[in-house]
């Protein structure tokens, strides 16, 4: 519950409390981009934005991360072993997350971090880092978080909301994580914090103001096969260029690629981000690649998010409603659309 | 802006209930203000799905190289050069195309538009000749259109189609007198070592997602260079080298080839000012061979051509 309450003009000193602990990772502005990175100070962080231009997930799933070192030198001790590289131990903590990108750490989660199996590079970075969201007050003409299983103040993922009230933030801590960060940062709970009224009519103003809407609930009833053999995919792919941006600003999507590099006899094994999009995605040894059409890659896109993932999950679909593939598809292939497609589908 | 839409429908109309094409290649409207979507419309019923406005960047030669089909294409002065230059490069064969010319006034960019709204919600946006009008809740924007053009359609000098089968209206005025490369000019004065860190900076922000070479129609190798893996020329990380020997690359790629048509830092989700690579290549081959590339189908390119006059001594 929202018990505590900190002043807009304490902010820098919060901030400044935070690095001394964390490595903080906040929006920052950057001339037409605005994107999470680490700061040192609060006036480098910019909250007035809507939706950063990539999401976050960077900051757990790196778009290039070194997983192991090994040598080709065969006198070296190091020769024909794979040595981890060690993680950077210093807890993080990412400042003004939004409810959408939180819900997609724990999406992922599904994928990376089961009891039975355990990503290592994903896990140890979940469990070091702190998430101190912060509620949507404007959410963009393309926020459609309400309709899976999100919403602009939702709590999923997240450690502590703070919820803007013009002059200073309501603060609710969410997890014993975060109520210990509170803590820590001396900002106590008092009961005159609650705030009730100011912040559930935020709450229902911003709820009111998200318009974007999209269908879910007949995607589980749908034969996989009927759905992959639709008519429909011909026109979603036509105009798409195959290009990465839907999936590199997309907080859920999580496809990688580990490959070695190799400078003289010192080698590095990489894991980068992928992209169904891509003509190497799928490909395989023997040259024959299943989805070497587009047709292929774009079903293969939003059939993964909006058909294999909650059939094999049931946890909804692998899409938070965050709009960044709507605003930044520079050919205008609306996921909403083929919510609408895939949902209302009839052989 | 309502009139050219209404003529292609009009066109498109008449030639697929003509059967003079199989398909016609133009644009939807799209489902966010400021953004368009490009459309293949088969049945004469569906002509009425046509859109144009001054989002309609996207070069439509990008969706020809290979087609089988007989194709009406709606073509702007720079998608007619690079039509040009696809029959020329073998992607497309002349008879296939119905080409219709579309005079282009720039096309707006949303970007300097958006930065405009400071974070105001835009409904939509409406046009006039000479401005353009931000609709939202409780606002309306006029602004001048030369203010917000995409900044390659600001130096533009080939507005109108250079090759077509029917024009949808008069020609436009094209502009004179433009400075195409105080940018290229610039970079050129620096000292070598300015150069690299101006270029480090420039390319930084690259996320690899690679919309630049997809979003160009003269990118359309069966394998790219940077899809290549056996052997394999370049890393798939975001290791500053690779990223930049990936966009120098595509840009020398482009030399002699590159309309300018922009697309590139339109689809960059970083905005990316790639082009100030591949103008400079642009400009010089225009100093070099007096050739600007996709003007006309006479006119081979001065790369794939040899000259016994050739300005290089190594050559000859």
């Amino acid at each position: 519950m929202v018990d505590r309450v900190i002043k807009k003009t304490e902010l820098a000193d919060f901030v400044a409390r935070l690095v001394e602990k964390y490595r903080v990772y906040a929006p920052v502005r950057e001339q037409q981009t605005t994107n999470f990175r680490e700061i040192s100070t609060a006036d480098q962080v910019d909250l007035s934005g809507a939706n950063t231009t990539l999401s976050p997930k960077s900051l757990i799933l790196p778009q290039s991360e070194t997983m192991f070192e090994f040598s080709l030198d065969r006198t070296s001790e190091k020769a024909g072993i794979l040595y981890e590289i060690e993680l950077d131990p210093l807890p993080r903590l990412i400042f003004g997350i939004r409810p959408c990108d939180a819900k997609a750490f724990e999406l992922l989660d599904l994928n990376f971090s089961t009891p039975s199996h355990q990503d290592p590079w994903w896990a140890r970075r979940r469990q070091i880092t702190t998430l101190v969201g912060l509620g949507c007050n404007t959410p963009c003409p393309t926020c459609f978080c309400t309709s899976v299983g999100c919403g602009p103040f939702a709590t999923e993922g997240l450690d502590v909301l703070l919820i803007d009230l013009d002059k200073e933030f309501a603060i609710q801590g969410i997890t014993e994580k975060g109520q210990r960060l509170l803590d820590d940062m001396d900002i106590k709970a008092e009961a005159s914090a609650t705030k009730k009224e100011a912040v559930s009519a935020q709450q229902s103003s911003s709820l009111q103001s998200i318009k974007s809407v999209v269908p879910t609930e007949g995607l589980q009833d749908h034969e996989v096969n009927a759905l992959f053999n639709a008519e429909f995919w011909d026109k979603v792919q036509f105009a798409c260029i195959n290009c990465g941006v839907c999936t590199f600003v997309c907080p859920t999507c999580w496809c990688f690629d580990i490959q070695d590099e190799v400078l003289k006899n010192n080698g590095l094994r990489l894991r980068n981000w992928d992209s169904c999009m891509f003509p190497l995605f799928t490909l395989h040894g023997s040259g024959h690649n299943p989805r070497g059409q587009k047709l292929q890659r774009v079903r293969q896109r939003f059939m993964h998010k909006l058909k294999y993932f909650p059939d094999k999950y049931h946890n909804g679909v692998a899409c938070v409603g965050c709009g960044r593939c709507v605003q930044q598809c520079p050919v205008n292939i609306d996921i909403r659309q083929v919510f609408l497609l895939m949902n209302n589908f009839k052989i | 802006m309502e009139s050219l839409k209404e003529k292609m429908m009009h066109t498109a109309l008449l030639l697929l209930t003509q059967k003079k094409v199989d398909v016609v290649l133009g644009f939807q409207r799209g489902t966010i203000p400021m953004m368009s979507q490009p459309i293949l419309i088969s049945h004469p019923e569906k002509v009425d799905q046509l859109h144009w406005d001054s989002f309609c960047s996207i070069n439509l030669a990008n969706y020809l190289p290979q087609r089988k089909d007989k194709i009406a294409i709606f073509a702007k002065g720079c998608d007619s050069r690079n039509i040009v230059l696809q029959i020329q490069e073998n992607q497309i064969k002349r008879e296939q195309l119905h080409i219709i010319g579309v005079p282009c006034q720039g096309m707006l960019d949303r970007r300097k538009v958006q930065a405009e709204l400071n974070d105001r919600l835009l409904l939509g946006v409406r046009e006039t000749s000479e401005h353009f009008h931000l609709l939202g809740e409780g606002f309306m924007d006029s602004l001048e259109r030369s203010g917000y053009l995409q900044d390659n359609c600001a130096i533009c000098s080939h507005r109108n189609a250079v090759i077509y089968d029917e024009a949808l209206a008069e020609p436009v005025l094209e502009q004179e007198g433009v400075e195409r490369y105080e940018d290229v000019k610039a970079i050129e004065a620096m000292t070598a070592h300015q150069r690299w860190s101006y270029f480090e900076k420039l390319l930084a922000p690259c996320i690899r997602c690679y919309a630049c070479r997809n979003a160009c129609p003269m990118c359309y190798c069966p394998v790219c260079f940077v899809d290549e893996s056996t052997p394999q020329w370049l890393g798939k990380s975001i290791d500053p080298t690779d990223t930049m020997t990936f966009h120098f690359l595509r840009a020398y790629h482009l030399a002699g080839r590159c309309t300018d048509c922009g697309n590139c830092e339109q689809v960059c989700p970083m905005s990316i000012k790639m082009r100030q690579l591949t103008k400079k290549l642009e400009k010089d081959i225009i100093e070099l061979y007096d050739y600007e590339a996709g003007l006309s189908l006479n006119q081979r390119p001065p790369l794939d051509t040899y000259r016994p006059d050739d300005p290089q001594d190594f050559i000859r």
